[in-house]
């Protein structure tokens, strides 16, 4: 027997936290115009106890506004992507779920487009598109995915596939139809891109809608250990499912949508690192969410710094880089779950 | 067999009950039940009043063929669906009127085993048991590591606490179940099919130590079963069922009539008395009948 202790908890919390740190840094240090870890340390520093005003106004535009900035939001889209990831897992009992295999990215794209196009004036009207566009698509794929009361492995992941190429479709659509919109930034965005800041006005709320999400999702962590053995038995060893099944599906749901709405469609992280964090530290959903997100955010921050570098000056979008390494591994597990 | 028949063994109440000593833990008192596809539409299955009692160290079968209503039944003592009509009490409570979570403190459901998702320890497995008794996040404190270690060595099964629950054979499977069902601490048991996946040695072994369980922890255990010799040999007590009929209620030997047994399970049976004064129940084939 091997129950988890808080110890554990804290020393692979620990853990993650000083590896993502020690990405934070090369991300801030790769880049067009390279800076050395030294300079980086000692203005750093001088920022910390409140000089900032004697940082080089070079520095101050490409590590504090531009690169920082990127990754910060970098480290919040990683989270929010891994966690609801994560949480799909197991509100469906399934290891392929994934916000954006089961279409719920592309419906959080499709909620925000639509947003944008028929209340413009309305304040924080992206964010609430997407998390209408989620709620909605995954309602969806769930129902799609029932066969005789029972939800059904292969019948779900089909529904997602076909709802998010059907969203797609609608958005390209939407894309071509309507002219005089800058359509190189919709691609990008649709890719998955980390580029465009969120606007100052919308950051609080982003950041904390981020973290009421997580955290909401983290207080149902023992029960969501449960529900994976089943519903049934859940219910049987005292988990009031359907509250629980609520408080997930929402929170999910908002996550996927702040994350889309700010850095578009960034497809398997939410695969490819609560998968990653089960082979390192298990499956229980205790360890798991806050492993997943602090995972999540280092998969982000590493991603984006390659698709910054790899061609530079020119830029790809963080969303080929995860793709490119998630589409394999999403193969390999599907082949693995057939035998 | 008559109505009138049906109704004195379903209302033969506590006071003839022949093990008075014994404090009563389940009373089920004229329970029904209907599943209906709509609000307006016809019931598609029904469940008639069925009464019966489960006293503290009594082991009690629910039989009957496929679809005649053990699931429902079970469904009902446990809690998850209330009863259109009659009651269904433990110690004196309502079950469907139990919260969730004291429910399974009082209450250990033990299903038909479900496919895991990720790979778990069997002693995790164990301690989950544990989750209607703690707080928010469930860390394990030292009393719930204790009652799981106590829980698998009951059923004898503390050498496979550190093995992982997909390569344990079914008995060894069905063991750790019943192991989590035991670290909730329950006044009653109920178990599904418990028999199902099991050779018939596995079986035997199981029924045995429900019943020692049941003696040394005072529970009440219900078992719903199709496996007419194991609850003849087992059971203090048997609840006989067809299409949604409670048809009898009484000890093996009471119910267990060749005429009605043949007619429920629509099979040519042979029943015997065995030495203990248990009925014995064997199948006949159907060939060379005409030849004796």
């Amino acid at each position: 027997m091997r129950p988890l202790t808080v110890r554990r908890l804290l020393w692979i919390c620990g853990g993650l936290a000083a590896v993502l740190l020690a990405c934070v840094v090369l991300a801030l240090k790769l880049g067009a115009v390279p800076i050395s870890v030294t300079d980086l340390v000692w203005n750093l520093g001088r920022v910390a106890i409140g000089r900032s005003d004697q940082l080089p106004t070079e520095y101050r535009l490409i590590v504090f506004d531009l690169r920082l900035p990127r990754i910060l939001l970098g480290i919040l889209v990683g989270a929010a992507l891994s966690v609801s990831g994560a949480s799909f897992q197991a509100l469906l009992r399934n290891p392929l779920a994934d916000p954006f295999v089961l279409g719920v990215s592309s419906g959080a794209a499709l909620g925000s487009i639509l947003a944008l196009i028929f209340a413009p004036q309305l304040p924080f009207v992206t964010p609430l598109g997407a998390f209408l566009g989620a709620m909605a698509t995954i309602a969806a794929v769930y129902f799609l995915g029932r066969r005789g009361g029972e939800l059904d492995s292969t019948t779900l992941l089909l529904g997602g596939v076909i709802s998010a190429s059907f969203l797609s479709a609608i958005i390209m659509f939407l894309m071509t139809t309507l002219a005089g919109r800058d359509l190189r930034g919709m691609v990008f965005w649709l890719m998955g891109d980390l580029s465009t800041p969120v606007p100052p006005g919308l950051r609080w709320i982003f950041t904390m809608g981020l973290l009421v999400g997580i955290g909401a999702i983290y207080s149902t962590s023992a029960d969501l250990n449960l529900l994976l053995t089943g519903e049934r038995e859940a219910i049987h060893l005292g988990v009031d499912a359907t509250r629980v099944k609520l408080v997930v599906y929402v929170s999910a749901s908002l996550l996927t949508a702040l994350a889309v709405s700010a850095s578009g469609a960034i497809g398997y992280v939410g695969l490819l690192v609560p998968h990653a964090m089960r082979l390192l530290f298990g499956s229980d959903y205790r360890v798991l969410i806050p492993a997943s997100a602090l995972g999540g955010a280092i998969a982000i921050v590493l991603a984006d710094t390659l698709a910054r570098t790899v061609v530079a000056p020119t830029e790809l979008p963080v969303g080929a880089m995860t793709a490119m390494a998630g589409a394999p591994v999403f193969i390999y597990l599907l082949r693995r779950g057939m035998r | 067999m008559s109505a009138s028949d049906t109704s004195t063994h379903a209302l033969g109440g506590r006071e003839t009950s022949p093990r008075g000593a014994r404090a009563e833990r389940l009373n089920v008192e004229q329970a029904s039940y209907a599943y209906s596809p709509g609000a307006d539409a016809a019931p598609t299955f029904t469940l008639t009043a069925t009464s019966f009692q489960a006293h503290e160290r009594e082991l009690v079968a629910i039989l009957g063929p496929n679809a005649s209503g053990k699931s429902t039944l079970l469904r009902l003592i446990s809690g998850t669906i209330a009863p259109l009509s009659g009651r269904v009490e433990l110690d004196g409570e309502e079950t469907s009127r139990l919260d969730v979570r004291t429910r399974a403190q009082r209450i250990a459901v033990v299903h038909q085993e479900s496919p895991m998702v990720y790979p778990a320890l069997a002693g995790d497995f164990v301690l989950q048991g544990r989750y209607p008794y703690g707080r928010a996040l469930r860390f394990a404190n030292k009393e719930d590591i204790g009652i799981a270690h106590n829980a698998l060595a009951q059923v004898g099964a503390d050498h496979l606490a550190g093995r992982t629950i997909g390569e344990l054979s079914g008995g060894e499977k069905q063991r750790v179940i019943l192991a989590r069902a035991l670290a909730q601490q329950p006044r009653l048991i109920l178990l599904d099919e418990p028999t199902l996946h099991l050779d018939i040695g596995a079986q035997v072994e199981l029924l045995e130590r429900l019943r020692q369980l049941a003696q040394e922890n005072r529970y009440a255990v219900v078992v719903v079963t199709h496996e007419l010799a194991l609850a003849a040999e087992f059971a203090d007590q048997v609840v006989l069922l067809q299409h949604g009929r409670c048809l009898r209620v009484g000890t093996p030997a009471a119910v267990y009539q060749r005429d009605l047994l043949e007619q429920v399970f629509e099979a040519p049976l042979d029943v015997e008395v065995g030495p203990a004064g248990r009925p014995r129940v064997n199948v006949r084939a159907r060939r060379g009948e005409d030849a004796t």
